[in-house]
């Protein structure tokens, strides 16, 4: 219920789930947990765990639909029914729509896709549990299985949602933070390069505010980052170890 | 699923290149400034039958926006406040590139843009819009329709819809029954309860300059932009980042600045087709 307030920023200044404001929730990443697609990677912060799957580079069906001087990339963002509190129809939303275009043209920037004309390169992301930033959460595991399948990119992208709640700007919001927040902004980057490539912004905030959440987020992405390295590191050390 | 286009205009090199390097000396191939927007007309209550509506007009882009009112149930998580619906339609009449069918993803992100901004700077009291609480609402559907696409449609909608709803006029409900039923009298009308103004702004990025209103050729172009929305007062009300290419976070500063410059003329525009409706 909505109209109901809730304390999200207590007295000593910690979050509903007991974080500092510049605090990350639990980051597990994982790359290649599925054995069809050709990369896929699992990326769980706090409640929120979606995967993802990359199929490609690939032939296109119908071939009209292919470019002669590079691929094409198809993206899908998908919550499945069970992933949130009320049972989501599995048909694609408004939402969903939305989410898997600005999903598409982050990826875009960030593959070479001029490497493989008349192809398509197919990113699949699945949430299978929804408690906000699904959207950051999906982009860093469609990013982790696009290296998992060993296909060239500028940078791995690094996300998270900032949001204002009680007046105070919070990094990697939550469920509840984001249902009774003031604000929610969402914000991806190829860290090494420092470039954005998506960003968006529901809510207000003032322009200073603006500039203050920004700076917040790059502080959460240099993190993630980190993650994101020790993850697709992970992968190759367990498989010279088996070979010992 | 989203997939990369493949149905794009095409611009030649030869107008690609000259657009770019005007761009580049700060001049456009239109004659216009970098910071500067096209001819714009604003008409309220273009279409009589709606309970509000818009004429906008950017450069050769026509859009029209209007306003349906009804009675209706709350949803269940917001049970004290009106209902708002906003939906945009590309008619392949506007454009070659249009086609048939229901709302593409672009139709769709541009009417959640729009109803984001409006929604989160509380352009409408929503709460007024209780007629019975918990039973009954007014149901509002703004409908935003691309006649012509010559390029910054998000920009030239919000104008339309913005236009749309500061400038309607909705029928009075009337409870009856112990408010288990309520009707709209038409005869009787009153404006819709607002709380403020905003406008979209969508600045352009090529290379390291920045535009406002990018004409269609010139969208060709564009590395990506960003779609900026403000207040009257200079407050953010919604950002999105449109298109493949990326910003630096110096860029995304310099590119809210530039947006924020460009909304004076438009919230002008809007103000002086209010004043030219109020005098009639």
């Amino acid at each position: 219920m909505k109209h109901e307030k809730v304390k999200l920023v207590d007295e000593n200044g910690l979050r509903i789930d007991g974080r500092k404001p510049d605090q990350l929730r639990p980051v597990k990443m994982e790359v290649s947990v599925l054995k069809n697609a050709d990369g896929s990677a699992y990326v769980e912060q706090g409640n929120t765990r979606v995967l993802a799957a990359v199929y490609g580079p690939r032939e296109v069906h119908p071939k009209h639909l292919t470019l002669p001087d590079r691929a094409i990339l198809r993206t899908r963002y998908h919550m499945v029914p069970y992933s949130t509190d009320e049972r989501k129809s599995p048909a694609p939303t408004r939402r969903e729509i939305e989410l898997s275009k600005v999903i598409r043209e982050a990826l875009e920037s960030v593959i070479f896709v001029e490497l493989y004309p008349r192809t398509t390169i197919d990113v699949f992301i699945e949430v299978i549990q929804a408690d906000a930033g699904t959207r950051t959460a999906g982009l860093m595991a469609a990013s982790l299985a696009l290296a998992d399948a060993g296909i060239p990119m500028k940078d791995l992208i690094a996300a998270v949602a900032i949001g204002k709640v009680d007046g105070t700007l919070v990094l990697d919001i939550n469920q509840v933070e984001d249902e009774y927040g003031e604000a929610d902004m969402p914000i991806a980057m190829m860290p090494s390069l420092g470039e954005i490539v998506l960003l968006q912004l529901n809510g207000v905030l003032s322009e200073e505010e603006f500039y203050e959440a920004l700076k917040l987020a790059q502080k959460g992405i240099a993190q993630l980052y980190e993650f994101e390295k020790q993850a697709l590191m992970k992968k190759y050390v367990e498989v010279k170890v088996e070979e010992v | 699923m989203s997939m990369t286009p493949s149905n794009q205009r095409i611009v030649s090199k030869l107008k690609r290149s000259s657009i770019v390097s005007l761009i580049k000396k700060g001049l456009r191939v239109d004659g216009r400034k970098l910071d500067e927007y096209r001819e714009i007309t604003v008409i309220p209550n273009y279409i009589s039958k709606a309970e509000g509506s818009a004429y906008a007009k950017i450069g050769g882009t026509l859009v029209i926006a209007g306003l349906k009112v009804g009675i209706g149930t709350p949803y269940p998580d917001m049970p004290n406040s009106g209902v708002i619906t906003v939906n945009a339609e590309f008619v392949p009449f506007a454009s070659p590139t249009f086609e048939p069918g229901p709302p593409d993803e672009n139709a769709i992100e541009l009417a959640r843009v729009i109803d984001r901004s409006i929604r989160e700077l509380h352009v409408i009291d929503l709460e007024k819009l209780a007629v019975v609480p918990g039973e009954k609402v007014y149901i509002l559907w703004l409908d935003i329709y691309v006649f012509d696409h010559d390029g910054n449609l998000l920009d030239a909608s919000m104008l339309a819809a913005i236009t749309t709803l500061l400038s309607a006029r909705i029928p009075k409900a009337v409870v009856k029954e112990n408010g288990r039923i309520v009707e709209l009298d038409k005869e009787v009308r009153e404006p819709l309860p607002i709380m403020n103004k905003v406008v979209t702004i969508s600045v352009g990025k090529v290379n390291d300059k920045f535009i406002v209103d990018p004409n269609i050729d010139e969208e060709q172009v564009l590395d990506c932009r960003l779609a900026v929305s403000l207040s009257e007062d200079g407050k953010i009300a919604g950002m999105q980042k449109m298109g493949s290419g990326t910003f630096t976070t110096e860029e995304v500063i310099e590119a809210v600045k530039l947006a924020k410059k460009a909304s004076k003329t438009l919230f002008s525009k809007i103000n002086e087709a209010l004043k030219k409706i109020e005098e009639q």
